[in-house]
């Protein structure tokens, strides 16, 4: 009978193996997909389980959980929601979330793989897991004079420090208030957000880092960095000086904004002077003549074609290239297809601000563990070259003539040097135009880059222009931001 | 140094008793399941309720005195007895009343209405049973002299439930009996009584059942005349299958037939024609009753919208998978996962409750435990001497691990669910006297087996 009995044995171990197999398959092979099935409440009560870690600003919480009373652990409080909404973003319900709530999920929820040991610990103590606190770049102050600056108006502003990257503001509008999307009740939430997502002005899209705009002439500093740069040009090389221009293969006549020849009536004009003026045919000439590659490539290394985190995906601002001459010459002004983030603008600046390097831009400056350790901290990186420091030098004074004297003088601000380019770009025949400036003060001792974009036309359609409209903003804010 | 004569002359020549070396071994085994219950029902208050609470520590303690109390009778009734079952049976008992007190706790349950204290005062009768078992009947051939009241004794105790006044419905299975406010599932008593009967009679009848009768297939098939007794055993499987409605227990008795069988007559073709005439019923069965189709439907396509949304329908699988996968590899710690969304999370369904809060790797423990409890209860068999020892050793084990296949593979989709309870696990009164029964008839044959003189090879 042994032999039997030995067979059943094994057949008893083969009962055995079988669970085993099933139970790994269930637990570790599928685990995922179980978990992410719609039908799986567990999900999303497990969300709340852990005590999401807080968001700060300058070490003050701008967003946490605290305990909450409704059958869930607890709930996400956004203090100076609207504020900081472009940055934060928000968690919902149903585990959609945006901004750092999104790019930092397992941070905030404690589940990323650095926490394996804390929440084994958890799981063996039994004590309730905490996510880590996210510090971030944002000055309080700066934020909220950009909030403020913008007011009513569609669009964004950018803050950078020009030598780190890291970002003081970054505020979008139309904006809208985290805490209606963070409600329990999954019918409020969904209320909110229908209601959220078919508003005018689509608050929940990021107008800073999202949004793309035509860049117009705040694009001109890439081209003319691209002429210098290459050293066939100096920024008093003479460019054509004409009224008007038929665009080469196409009837299309284009103008410079004032309708007229730029900076006086001179047969040439200056790269510098065309640029401070923002006139367009001398730059259509210009960019024609450096060719498609040359800006493409110039254009690249500021950061265009190239997704950027910051740690939330940054749009990717285009310079296609282009191999129609017409479409070439109307790319050197920020037209055609060129599109550009606000974020993307700002770097712009803020590279020709710190010599000619691109720095990675971020809004995070550690990531604290739950007992306050700095778990990662904030460390600057260079995104490359975009410029020499000579060019770079060259740009600056270019750029601080336009505030002087060209079309970014209501950028200016007493006592401090400011560099800074105005854009007033085309959306298509009866749209709104996107005003811009971007810039940077002070210019003899650069420290923070700004972008201003404004959508809509600010409200004017097709009469106002970025002198007008958005470089006040950008004066607020950096008056703001360097105390005056 | 010089010793104290004070110390040497003081000290009597006292008789003292040499504890026996498996014994100590076992005491060992029980102090860590000890920690091992008491730390799982710690974890369970501080990860359910946040804090200590004592309410239910008198009982767990008088239930660790009671097993004490066991460990100590066996050292004077059984000395050479398996080691391992009793501190396995413990430790799986202790588990499943922490996490069945946890699932008490979400639900607010206490006092009598609570699932644990139930379980804790059952496990104390079971304990109990167990004791008279070991301390009654000092050699198991005394069961072989009764083979056929077994075998009536089952037969009653598996029609209990259809007398009317007696018999209750619960959850669609008539499978319960029930005095006032007591239940009981008689069935699980019936598969001991059955495994007695089993053994006693295919001793009996193995020389008539092992000759063959013609070859098909190259296979040596029994005589028609014999094919009676399985034919029996096939037809209760199939009545408590049609009229309890209780698929589990019905492939619970089948199974284990056909393995003592095959074990006792070491044909294989009595396999063949088990399987054969099982599948042949449970495949008509899944066309005539529609709770056996839909069994199967929930097992192959559980996750189907109109599976899970039926009556009887998916959702409690879907749901139990859903909490495996929801504690993974470590699990989210007792008391911190949410067993309560699946059905009969105490009951059916406490392996997908355990799964969820001790993770893969608690399972593989529990697993590991039954396994190796099936593995000493196998060993019995195999160092038996006679005949029936052996059939009842190896009978009893396989029950058990058969049940355990039947249950965690039906929450893991190995098999279909059926709504077998997890031995020692599960909440439910009857699956723990039964069980307990079975620690004490495998402990008994144990200590038989070690103190049998032993024919030396030569």
């Amino acid at each position: 009978m042994n032999r039997e009995l030995r067979r059943v044995s094994w057949l008893v171990l083969a009962m055995f193996v079988a669970l085993f197999t099933a139970a790994s398959i269930i637990q570790v092979g599928q685990a995922d997909a179980l978990y992410t099935d719609s039908r799986n409440t567990r999900a999303v009560g497990d969300q709340y389980d852990v005590q999401r870690g807080p968001i700060l600003v300058g070490g003050r919480p701008v967003v946490q959980s605290v305990a909450s009373k409704d059958g869930y652990k607890y709930q996400r409080e956004y203090a100076d929601g609207p504020l900081y909404a472009s940055v934060t973003g928000y968690y919902a319900i149903n585990g959609a979330a945006t901004g750092i709530e999104s790019a930092l999920n397992q941070e905030l929820a404690g589940t990323s793989n650095a926490d394996f040991l804390s929440r084994l610990n958890d799981t063996l103590t039994g004590a309730h897991p905490q996510g880590n606190s996210v510090e971030l770049t944002i000055d309080a102050k700066v934020q909220k004079a950009a909030y403020d600056a913008l007011g009513g108006l569609q669009g964004a502003v950018v803050v950078e420090e020009v030598k780190t990257g890291r970002i003081l503001a970054l505020v979008s509008k139309p904006d809208y208030d985290p805490n209606v999307l963070a409600a329990h009740d999954t019918n409020a939430y969904l209320a909110a957000y229908h209601k959220l997502a078919s508003a005018a002005g689509d608050p929940l899209v990021n107008k800073a880092i999202t949004d793309l705009n035509p860049p117009g002439s705040t694009f001109k500093p890439v081209v003319s960095s691209a002429a210098i740069g290459s050293g066939a040009y100096s920024k008093s090389s003479p460019l054509p000086n004409v009224s008007s221009l038929k665009l080469p293969g196409s009837n299309t006549v284009i103008h410079n904004d004032n309708r007229t020849t730029c900076a006086g009536s001179a047969a040439t004009v200056s790269i510098e002077l065309a640029q401070a003026f923002s006139c367009n045919l001398p730059f259509a000439e210009l960019g024609a003549k450096l060719g498609s590659a040359a800006v493409k490539q110039q254009a690249e290394l500021f950061g265009f074609n190239h997704e950027f985190d910051i740690p939330m995906p940054v749009s990717k601002s285009l310079y296609p290239g282009y191999s129609d001459a017409a479409q070439l010459m109307m790319s050197a002004f920020g037209q055609i297809d060129d599109r550009a983030t606000a974020l993307q603008m700002a770097m712009n600046m803020a590279t020709i601000a710190n010599g000619g390097v691109v720095m990675n831009p971020t809004v995070v400056d550690s990531i604290l563990a739950p007992d306050l350790t700095v778990r990662q901290a904030f460390q600057a990186s260079q995104f490359g070259r975009a410029v020499s420091a000579a060019t770079a030098k060259t740009e600056t004074e270019m750029l601080v003539k336009g505030v002087e004297e060209g079309t970014g003088t209501n950028a200016r601000i007493s006592g401090v040097s400011v560099a800074g380019k105005t854009g007033t770009a085309q959306n298509g025949v009866d749209k709104p135009f996107t005003l811009w400036f971007t810039g940077f003060a002070p210019a003899d001792n650069p420290q923070y880059a700004v972008s201003v974009v404004v959508e809509n036309g600010g409200g004017m359609n097709q009469s106002g222009t970025g002198n007008a409209v958005a470089a006040p903003v950008a004066r607020k804010v950096l008056e703001a931001v360097l105390g005056k | 140094m010089a010793t104290d004569p004070l110390v040497t002359s003081v000290i009597p020549r006292l008789r003292i008793r040499i504890p026996k070396r498996l014994r100590n071994l076992e005491l060992g085994l029980l102090v860590i399941a000890f920690i091992i219950t008491t730390s799982s029902f710690v974890l369970v208050q501080l990860g359910a309720l946040g804090r200590i609470d004592l309410t239910l520590a008198f009982l767990v303690v008088g239930l660790g005195v009671l097993i004490v109390g066991t460990h100590v009778a066996l050292r004077f009734t059984a000395p050479n007895a398996d080691p391992f079952l009793l501190p396995i049976a413990t430790v799986i008992n202790g588990l499943g009343i922490a996490e069945i007190y946890r699932i008490d706790i979400a639900d607010g349950l206490i006092g009598w209405d609570a699932a644990s204290v139930r379980q804790i005062v059952w496990t104390g009768i079971a304990v109990v049973c167990a004791l008279v078992v070991i301390v009654s009947v000092q050699n198991h051939r005394a069961y072989q002299r009764y083979t056929y009241l077994f075998g009536l004794l089952a037969i009653v105790l598996v029609l209990l439930p259809m007398l009317p006044g007696i018999g209750r419905d619960v959850n669609g299975a008539r499978v319960w009996i029930g005095i006032g406010p007591l239940s009981f599932q008689p069935g699980e008593l019936a598969k001991i009584a059955l495994a007695i009967f089993f053994a006693g009679y295919l001793v009996q009848r193995r020389e008539a059942l092992s000759s063959v009768g013609r070859k098909v297939l190259g296979m040596r098939l029994p005589r028609g005349r014999d094919l009676g007794p399985i034919i029996l055993v096939w037809a209760m499987a199939m009545a408590v299958i049609v009229f309890q409605h209780d698929l589990g227990t019905g492939l619970l008795y089948f199974g284990l037939f056909l393995v003592m069988l095959y074990l006792a007559t070491g044909r294989f073709s009595w396999i063949v024609i088990g399987i054969v005439l099982f599948g042949g019923g449970a495949f008509a069965a899944s066309r005539v009753l529609d709770y056996v189709q839909g069994r199967f439907q929930n097992w192959l396509n559980p996750f189907d919208q109109s599976t899970y949304d039926a009556v009887g329908g998916s959702y409690q699988i879907v749901q139990g998978l859903f909490g495996l996968a929801h504690g993974g590899l470590l699990g989210t710690g007792l008391g911190q996962g949410d067993p309560t969304i699946t059905p009969l999370p105490a009951s059916d369904f406490i392996i997908t409750s355990l799964g969820e809060e001790l993770g893969l790797i608690g399972l593989f423990a529990i697993l590991c435990l039954y396994m190796v409890f099936v593995a000493r209860g196998l060993r019995i068999g195999f160092a038996s001497e006679d005949d029936f020892g052996k059939l009842l050793a190896a009978g009893l084990s396989f029950a058990v691990a058969w049940q355990v296949f039947i249950v965690v593979g039906g929450v893991t989709r190995v098999v279909p669910e059926t709504g077998l309870t997890a031995p020692f696990l599960a909440a439910g009164g009857s699956s723990l006297v039964a069980n307990w029964i079975i620690v004490a008839m495998l402990l008994r044959l144990s200590d038989t087996v070690r103190n049998q003189p032993r024919a030396v090879a030569p």
